[in-house]
This record gives structure tokens, C-alpha cells and sequence, in this order.
């Protein structure tokens, strides 16, 4: 479809546009390239507009009992006007031609700009033609071959009996699972105009078991990213046993000394490790900040030579993955490290506007209440050439972090992450079983100690929060050794 | 948002439509701004209009729905109210939330605290005017990464179809300032401030400004500790994250879930020392967000959780009330399984302490002023914490900062080793506290 031709207007074009109110299609690219065409003849640099419908449930089993089922359906848009370096970001729930005028009004005004007096030139904005990734991708009808809520129902039913038959000393057990289908549409001053459809779920465990004054709590969480049947194929069984098993292991664990020691770090979720101690200080957010001290690293040696890893979006179903980002990218890959040497960071728009670094696909937010951000997608550390054996042979004395929780980083590069499952290491074997352990250090210090990589490359889902808000991503590693690293216990 | 008496009506004659007899709806309507600085440039402004709203259904087998909604017209309530009532033939089936008996009670006094709204510019001018004179406090300061001016109305409201409505409006002012240093040969070091109020002209500038800088230079000069056992010294903002993360002593419907370090025996039984009181307090003065009803309509009030040690009271949603013979007390929030959350802790001293102690004569005592990553930190059902934390060994009163370090235990043991309650309150934003002194905590150092 051709853009309307807007070029000098006598007044203030007062069209009154027909879009489809319930699919972000070709009929948005009229108002929209009119509302891009008023932001640039205003005196903005860039403008964007992202459109964003949700339609999210979740579904929670509790015992033998479906005691929550949540949809929530949302619809909304972002403006971001840049006026050189700086900019602004206004968000309303009014996808009206009216609506979306009304908050590019005052982005404008926050900036100091006004929509354009009759008789003022009017740049044509002469949108892409829909790059509609929900089409090329057969995305369509994700949300209706989703589960039912029936379905979901009885699934996570049957999940926590499972749960029951395996685990003891269960004080109670929890099974939990969401769908979060998005439709968003991007577009932009430069051109963009892109839809892409993606749904993401997730389902997982949360045990908690007693004895006494004994208590252990163990969760597991496993996500898709483009299986509309995920939870139908959800093999409960695997992740009942593990979850069980790691519960009843931990229930009588002593805790742990604290002090320095070696520390091997299983696969999977424990590239939440690489996620906080350096992920988060190579996106360009934290160079704008000057919160981290890789900021001019680029082409230096920031990690052990040992150490390669990537951010990207592409891998197959995995959770961070996106056909495009939130400004209207398509995925990339990203080397980030390469045999410990910094080779790119990860750039948003601004990001790269402010850095100059180049965009890599990474902008994203949680929903039309964000502007978007340089963020994480998929995120690992490259697997290496040690079996898993030989890093633990490598260990006198020393500790197995089996299972991770969650972690941060602060201001000055120093991490923190929490171990829910750990084990003694002597003399090369795991003893005894360890909790409340704390992980913490200095990012420019621990890159230089991951020495050892096996060849076991595993990745888990997880939740990233930051500046834009709550997004999915992939952590991962093979098992890997750190050398040294301060562990908070009692 | 539509004014409530449009949402109402809306909702009524969408609901017969639909042969929906029973519903009850809570929502929001929020309109904000905020900005960023960077170097006495903007970084970036932000401003935000939405609304949101949940309803809740109950169908003819006496089962519950709910669906949340930003639509807040008629056709968006329309299909709110039928997703919910499509989800209601998956709802519980026992213990089946009704609404709340209290729901048309009267509500504390509420003046409507709304304030208008200062131009960007004028947040924008007065928040490079605060970096600025942050930056000049001390050389080392070489940038105040983290800062935001940021201005909220909120509007919400509860009605239900048996005739409840209640709704009420506040204005927010606030400002956040977190200093980065550098010096040759240092290593970095980070504090910051946060003030809330009702309005920017109300909003303590200067008094966020100076405790910013002090905090900042108060960590230049920097140690390892040892690692070992501490006496250590929570301040007000430290020891309400620490009760806060541990809420589910408190909260009834975390108890009904066996999700909690207590059980409804627990009730009258000794969980702290005699010299610790705790209230939750919603219609505190100092509670700038206080609001008078909950997410089920209840009226919200003072509730003492712990006196003089003894754990005396829960927070309940109508629900958690009825199955612990209890009484409401305006914690709710509206959800397809109704939550139990506290709204502004109070703590405060109980009985006198054997002795009084100070930090200016103090010897090997760990001063914590603010705890960190209590979302990775914390085993909320397991009852224990292993944290980093700012903060300063005292020794013979004299404060030096502490490098890195992490302060680990169990609340219910730090509960019972309280040994002294300082009696300066101090407002935080999340609630009032003093200072509170603990024996015999694990510090991790070098």
C-alpha cells in the first residue's frame, strides 16, 4: 500500500482513519506515517510508535486444586521522540488516531516542540512495506492452538499429583504456568513499519518441604517461545523427579562456610553467572550511565582466554529469541567475547545514537509502557573442550553450585547471585549437600577466573528486569570453573 | 479513564446483558511523569496516561472469574466480563471469595491529595540544578547515574454490583539520586537518597541532596571487614526490607498456603524480643500513598502484628478473615486468587532495654544502611537471608566503610536477638522506623 502524500499542506490533514481495530495491519500505516510526518515537521530528529495488544493467562494449581486462572488482555502504544541526544517517551492506552495524536502531542511538547502550523512543510514518511513476521512465520493462529483453559487445568493438575508421588516431606506443592501472546506493530520515522506476533510461555515447579525445623524450597521452570502446544508436551515427569530429588537433598544440608573458595558451575541456569557479572555491563545502557567498566574495552582482553560468548536472537524455540526486536530490528547475533577478548556490545537505538555503538537488535521492553532498551536475549558462554570430570578433578576443596537463583548487579560491577542447591567439593568428588550460599564479586575480576569450560553446553528460560522492564531471556553455559570467588554463608 | 459512574453504569448493563448477576470491579487510572539527567542534559522524559481495571464475576454454580482489562470502554468491559465469566466455571470451588462484608463500611477521612502537575520543564530545571550541586559536593563524584524527578496521580476505585462504590485520588512527588565515584587507584563507590512527597513544592530536595553527598563521602574511605560474627545495627530503610521480605510471617493468606514461616497457631506466641513492636500502618501521616480501601472495598486500618515480641495479628483479605474467624483489615488486592499484601510498616520499641547503646561510643559494631538483591537473596520460606550490603564497621565510633561484604542469618533468630530499639523514627517511603541493633550476626568479608 502506498503512503499517503502529505507534502505542503494548506492545514493540518483532518482524516479520520479507519485502522483494523483488532490486528495491527497494512490500515495502520496511514495514520501512523501522518502522526511520523506531523513528529518530523515539529523538529524531531526520529520519531517511533509502538503498538503493543497482549492477551495473557496464567494458570496456577496449588496441591491438588486450580486455585487461580488470570487472563488479562491489554492494548496500548508508545511514542519515543529524539530531538538530537535526548528524548522522551509517552505511553497511552488510547490507540484512537486521536489517542496516538494526543501523547505524539506531548512528546512534543516535553521536548519543547509543537505540532506544525497550518501552511507548514510536512515531511512524507514513506513507510517500508509491512514486514509482517506473524505471516512469513505462520504465526497467525499461535494463540488458537494454545491450551484451553481446560486444558491447562488438567494438565497442571496431573503435573502436581505427579509431584506428590515423588516428592516427601512436602509442606506444599505448586505448579504454575503461563501464555503471553503479543502482537506488536513498529513504526518509525526512518522508514520501519514492521509486525511481528511472538508467544511466549513458560511452566514449572515450586516445592517446598519440612521436617521439623528443617526446610528446603525448590523451584524449576522450563519456556517455549513458538510452540503453541508446549504445555500439552510438558514431560512433568523429568521435572518432577529432579525437583523432588534436589528438595529431599537440600531439606537436611548444612550451611555453608563462608569464605574463598573454587567453585565449578553446572550447566543451564548457571550462566545466570555470565548474565549478571558481565551480560549487563556490556549493554550500551550502562556505557550511557558509566556503570561499567568495559565501556572502552572493545577489541581488549576482559576475560579469561578460555572464555567466548554470545548474545543472539535466533536459536530455535529458545527463550530470549525474537524474529525482531522492539524497534523493529530483525535478530542478530552478537559475539560478545571471543577467547576473552570484547568484540561487540549490546545496542538499542538510543544505545547506539549515544555510544556509537552499532545496533544489534537488542531493543527491548516489557510492553508499551517502556521505551525500549539495550537488553539481553539469549545469552552463553560458548562451550569449551574439558569434560565435566576434569573440572572437578582440577578441585581439592571447593564448592558445586548445582542450582542458582537469581542474582543482580550494582552500580559499581559488583555482582551477587544466590545458590538454591550446592554441594561440597573434596578431593575431586561431591560430598556433602550445602545451602544459603551467596555468590559475590567484582565483574572485571571474575572474567579473568572462569579458567575451565566443558563441553556441555546447556541453556534455561528466565526473566530479566531492568530499566524497560521484565523481559525473557535465555541464560546458559557448559559447566565451568571459577578459580576463586567470595561465598556468603554463615 | 471513564468516570467511575460511567464504568458502573457500563458495567451493570453489560452485565445483564450478559445474565452476569454477581460482579465486583477494582481500578486505575494513573497519569505520570518523570525525567532523567545526565551531566546537566536531559537523558530522558517519560510520561504515561493509563487505566486498568479487574472484574470479577460469579455464575449461577457460585464459582469465581476474574479478567483484567486495559480497555476501559464498553466494548473492553464487555469482554472482560465475559473471559470472566468464561473463567469462573474454572474457579475454586471451595472457600469461594464473596464480597467483602465491610465493602460499603465507612472509610477513614480521605482529603483528596491531588496536586497539579509541574511542567517538564520545571522538573527537568530543578533535577540538573540537584546533579549539579551533587556533583560539586566532593571531587571524587563523578556522575549521579542513577537519578529520576518523577510525578504521579493515581485515581482508584472499588464498586460491586450490590451497590458499593467507593474511589479516591493522590498526587506523588519523588526524586532518587545515586552518586558514582572516582579516584585514582580507588575503587568505585556508589550511595544514593529517595524522598517522596505529595507535591514538588513539598518535596525535601536539599534534605535528599545532602544525605546523598554525606552517604557518598562517608564510603571513600574503604575497607575489607573480616569475616566473622557482628553486632549489627539495621538502619530504618535496612530493617523494614528485611520484615518486608519476610512478610509471609504476617501475611494470612501466605499462612493458608502453607507458604509461611508462621501457622495460625503461631498467633499470641513469642517471635521476637519483648523490645520489638510492629504495626502495618496504612493511614500513617507519614504515608504518603495511604489509601482508605483495599482491592475488595475493605477499609483499610492500623493492625499491630507484633507487641512487645508477641506475634498479634495477621493481615487479612476478606477471605483469609472468615476461614481464621478473624476480622478484615483492608490488605487485599483484587486478583483471581485474592492476595494479602502489608501497606507501611511501623516499628517502634516495646519494652525498655536493659541498656541504651549508641553508635557514637560503639566499638566492632556493623553499622547496615541499605541491603541489596533481597529478590535473589532471600528464602522467604525457608526463613533465612544471605545479602550484600553498604554500610561501615564502628569502631570506637568512628565509621569506616565496608568494601563488599554480605551479612547472612535467620529472621527468626534476628527477631529474637534484637537488643536495642533506638527511639528516632525515621521515614523511608515504605514505611516508619528507628534504628534496630542485633546481636551475633554472620558477616562475610575478606
Amino acid at each position: 500500500m502506498q503512503s499517503p502524500i502529505l507534502l505542503i499542506s494548506k492545514e493540518l490533514p483532518r482524516l479520520t482513519y479507519q485502522s483494523t481495530p483488532d490486528r495491527f495491519d497494512e490500515t495502520w500505516e496511514a495514520p501512523l506515517s501522518t502522526l511520523l510526518g506531523w513528529g518530523r515537521a515539529a523538529g524531531a530528529d526520529f520519531i517511533e510508535f509502538f503498538l503493543e495488544r497482549v492477551n495473557y493467562i496464567s494458570c496456577m494449581a496449588e496441591d491438588d486444586a486450580i486455585t487461580s486462572i488470570s487472563p488479562r488482555l491489554s492494548t496500548g502504544a508508545g511514542v519515543r521522540v529524539f530531538r538530537g541526544k535526548a528524548d522522551c517517551y509517552v505511553s497511552t492506552n488510547d490507540l484512537s488516531f486521536n489517542g496516538l495524536k494526543a501523547a505524539l502531542e506531548k512528546g512534543l511538547s516535553i521536548m519543547g516542540l509543537q505540532l506544525p502550523a497550518p501552511n507548514s512543510y510536512v515531511p512524507e514518511i514513506n513507510l517500508e512495506l509491512l514486514r509482517d513476521y506473524a505471516v512469513k512465520k505462520g504465526k497467525e493462529s499461535w494463540l488458537a492452538d494454545c491450551s484451553s483453559m481446560r486444558e491447562m487445568g488438567d494438565v497442571l493438575l496431573a503435573a502436581n499429583g505427579e509431584l506428590a508421588t515423588q516428592a516427601q516431606f512436602v509442606q506444599s506443592r505448586r505448579a504454575v504456568y503461563f501464555r503471553d501472546w503479543q502482537e506488536v506493530l513498529v513504526a518509525s520515522s526512518d522508514g520501519t513499519f514492521a509486525r511481528d506476533i511472538r508467544l511466549s510461555q513458560s511452566v514449572g515447579y515450586s516445592l517446598l518441604c519440612a521436617d521439623g525445623a528443617q526446610r528446603s524450597s525448590i523451584n524449576k521452570r522450563v519456556g517455549s517461545t513458538s510452540e503453541p502446544g508446549f504445555l500439552r508436551t510438558w514431560n512433568y515427569g523429568k521435572d518432577a523427579e529432579e525437583v523432588a530429588d534436589s528438595a529431599s537433598k537440600m531439606l537436611y544440608a548444612d550451611y555453608v562456610e563462608s569464605g574463598n573458595y573454587p567453585v565449578v558451575m553446572a550447566n543451564e541456569f548457571g550462566g545466570v553467572i555470565f548474565h549478571e557479572a558481565c551480560g549487563h555491563l556490556l549493554e550500551t545502557t550502562q556505557i550511557e550511565r558509566k556503570t561499567t567498566p568495559f565501556a572502552d574495552k572493545k577489541g581488549e582482553k576482559i576475560a579469561h582466554e578460555n572464555l567466548t560468548a554470545w548474545d543472539e536472537g535466533l536459536t530455535s524455540d529458545a527463550f530470549g529469541t525474537i524474529d525482531m526486536d522492539d524497534e523493529g530490528m530483525p535478530a542478530q547475533r552478537t559475539l560478545l567475547i571471543e577467547n576473552g577478548i570484547l568484540k561487540n556490545f549490546i545496542a538499542d537505538r538510543a544505545g547506539s545514537v549515544r555510544t556509537g555503538n552499532p545496533r544489534t537488535g537488542s531493543g527491548r521492553r516489557q510492553g508499551y509502557t517502556y521505551a525500549a532498551a539495550s537488553r539481553m536475549r539469549n545469552t552463553y558462554i560458548a562451550p569449551g573442550d574439558y569434560s565435566v570430570e576434569e573440572l572437578f578433578a582440577s578441585i581439592d576443596k571447593g564448592i558445586y553450585c548445582k542450582k542458582m537463583g537469581g542474582g543482580s548487579v550494582g552500580a559499581t560491577g559488583q555482582f551477587n547471585f544466590a545458590v538454591d542447591e550446592a554441594y561440597l567439593i573434596e578431593n575431586g568428588k561431591l560430598t556433602k549437600p550445602l545451602k544459603g550460599a551467596t555468590l559475590i564479586g567484582e565483574a572485571t575480576e571474575i572474567m579473568n577466573k572462569i579458567s575451565m569450560c566443558s563441553n556441555d553446553l546447556g541453556l534455561a528460560a528466565g526473566f530479566c528486569g531492568s530499566v524497560s522492564g521484565s523481559v525473557y531471556v535465555t541464560v546458559g553455559q557448559p559447566h565451568i570453573k571459577v578459580d576463586s570467588i567470595t561465598v556468603g554463608g554463615r | 479513564m471513564p468516570k467511575i459512574d460511567d464504568i458502573a453504569s457500563y458495567a451493570k448493563d453489560t452485565a445483564h446483558k450478559l445474565g452476569i448477576k454477581k460482579y465486583d470491579i477494582y481500578g486505575s487510572a494513573i497519569d505520570e511523569t518523570s525525567v532523567q539527567v545526565d551531566q546537566g542534559e536531559p537523558q530522558q522524559m517519560k510520561a504515561s496516561q493509563r487505566s486498568s481495571v479487574t472484574v470479577r464475576v460469579w455464575n449461577d454454580e457460585h464459582s469465581v472469574g476474574v479478567t483484567s482489562t486495559t480497555d476501559v470502554d464498553p466494548i473492553g468491559l464487555e469482554l472482560a466480563l465475559k473471559t470472566a465469566h468464561e473463567a469462573s466455571f474454572f474457579g475454586v470451588k471451595e472457600n469461594v471469595p464473596e464480597f467483602s462484608p465491610e465493602a460499603t463500611d465507612p472509610t477513614a477521612p480521605h482529603a483528596e491529595a491531588k496536586n497539579p502537575q509541574a511542567p517538564v520543564s520545571k522538573l527537568l530545571e530543578t533535577l540538573v540544578e540537584a546533579e549539579k550541586e551533587l556533583l560539586a559536593a566532593h571531587p571524587a563524584i563523578k556522575g549521579v547515574p542513577y537519578n529520576g524527578l518523577a510525578q504521579r496521580d493515581i485515581d482508584r476505585f472499588y464498586l460491586n454490583s450490590e451497590g458499593a462504590v467507593r474511589n479516591e485520588g493522590h498526587s506523588f512527588a519523588s526524586l532518587y539520586l545515586y552518586t558514582k565515584t572516582e579516584e585514582e587507584g580507588r575503587k568505585p563507590r556508589s550511595a544514593g537518597a529517595f524522598r517522596v512527597s505529595h507535591g514538588l513544592d513539598e518535596l525535601d530536595i536539599n534534605g535528599c541532596l545532602k544525605e546523598a553527598a554525606e552517604k557518598t563521602i562517608s564510603h571513600l574511605n574503604y575497607d575489607k571487614v573480616k569475616t566473622g560474627k557482628y553486632r549489627v545495627v539495621f538502619s530504618p530503610e535496612a530493617i523494614l526490607s528485611l520484615i518486608g521480605a519476610f512478610s509471609n510471617l504476617f501475611n494470612a493468606q501466605s499462612i493458608l498456603d502453607n507458604q509461611s514461616l508462621s501457622t495460625p497457631e503461631s498467633l499470641g506466641t513469642q517471635i521476637a524480643s519483648p523490645l520489638l513492636c510492629l504495626c502495618d500502618d496504612a493511614l500513617h501521616p507519614e504515608n504518603v500513598g495511604a489509601e482508605t480501601f483495599d482491592g475488595e472495598g475493605t477499609p483499610t486500618r492500623r493492625v499491630a502484628l507484633i507487641t512487645n515480641g508477641v506475634l498479634s495479628g495477621f493481615l487479612h483479605s476478606s477471605g483469609t478473615a472468615k476461614r481464621l474467624n478473624a476480622q478484615p483489615t483492608g490488605h487485599a488486592n483484587m486478583g483471581s486468587k485474592i492476595t494479602v499484601s502489608p501497606h507501611f510498616y511501623h516499628i517502634f520499641a516495646g519494652e525498655s532495654a536493659e541498656q541504651d547503646y549508641s553508635l557514637d561510643t560503639a566499638d566492632n559494631v556493623i553499622l547496615i544502611d541499605d541491603l541489596s538483591a533481597l529478590h535473589a537473596g532471600v528464602q522467604a520460606t525457608q526463613g533465612s537471608f544471605s545479602l550484600p550490603f553498604d554500610g561501615w564497621l564502628v569502631q570506637n565510633g568512628k565509621r569506616t566503610s565496608v568494601e563488599s561484604a554480605t551479612v547472612a542469618g535467620d529472621i527468626r533468630e534476628v527477631l529474637k536477638s534484637v537488643i536495642y530499639v533506638e527511639k528516632e523514627l525515621e521515614f523511608t517511603g515504605s514505611g516508619v522506623a528507628p534504628r534496630v541493633w542485633v546481636d551475633e550476626l554472620s558477616i562475610t568479608g575478606e
